[in-house]
């Protein structure tokens, strides 16, 4: 029997999905909704130097790669299994699609992280 | 060679007939938003490796009423996904027993509810006050 993928792709979509569970609304909430319109959120909350040097700290890093992989795996396992129940049946092309965009995200992300510096 | 003539049910729109996989169409539709978010993060850290007028250009976005509208809905989609994914938890997670019996279904959605919520409330007084 020809060994299967899934497991990999379930274990990156439940780790996405534990991680979105707990974080995933407060992180929209404060990042897309009260800082933006400055209530609840001092507007220097996500000043410059402040966001610069979380990204430059070892665990910032970790953290901001844990989340954009991880939400970008569950995000896209959803999507790919999603497009059957739209009556879209979607072929080996669109899996390495979905799991290839989550990977190129994953990839960019650690580059950006290097990039911004320590 | 001739077509059977049977009666095949249409399936288009099948989610729509059922509450239950309206929820369902609800909760799978949510990681579109989540994918959504998680570009504009990714976006955000692009944004931040160019400099300040970059990041505040990035911030100016976020004020937008377009944005703030996107942002509250997946507020509410992905709120629910997390809802649906602690209340599907006792399924899906590994059996966990103590003293032989396994831990009640409650327990374990109400514990994930928590810790979400505890969780939540960490970010915003780390993000807020330290």
């Amino acid at each position: 029997m020809k060994r299967s993928h899934e497991p990999i792709f379930w274990s990156l979509f439940g780790a996405g999905g534990v991680l979105s569970a707990l974080i995933a609304p407060v992180l929209i909430f404060i990042t897309g909704i009260i800082a933006p319109i400055g209530i609840w959120m001092p507007p220097e909350a996500l000043d410059y130097p402040r966001v610069l040097g979380f990204a430059q700290h070892w665990f910032g890093k970790l953290l901001i790669l844990a989340v954009i992989s991880l939400f970008l795996f569950h995000a896209v396992h959803r999507i790919y299994h999603g497009l059957h129940d739209l009556g879209v049946h979607a072929g080996t092309g669109a899996m390495i699609a979905a799991y290839g965009s989550a990977l190129a995200g994953t990839l960019i992300t650690a580059y950006l992280l290097l990039a911004v510096g320590f | 060679m001739a077509q059977a003539k049977t009666y095949v049910r249409p399936m288009a729109g099948w989610w729509r007939r059922n509450p239950y996989f309206v929820r369902y169409m609800i909760r799978e539709g949510s990681s579109v938003f989540l994918a959504i978010y998680t570009v504009i993060l990714l976006v955000g850290l692009y944004r931040l490796t160019q400099g300040q007028a970059a990041w505040a250009g990035w911030l100016a976005a976020m004020t937008r009423p377009i944005s703030l509208l996107f942002h509250w809905v997946a507020l509410i989609t992905v709120g629910y996904h997390a809802y649906t994914w602690w209340k599907v938890a006792p399924k899906t997670a590994p059996d966990l027993r103590f003293g032989g019996r396994p831990l009640p279904e409650m327990i374990i959605t109400v514990g994930g509810l928590a810790a979400t919520l505890g969780a939540s409330v960490l970010i915003y007084v780390i993000v807020r006050w330290l």
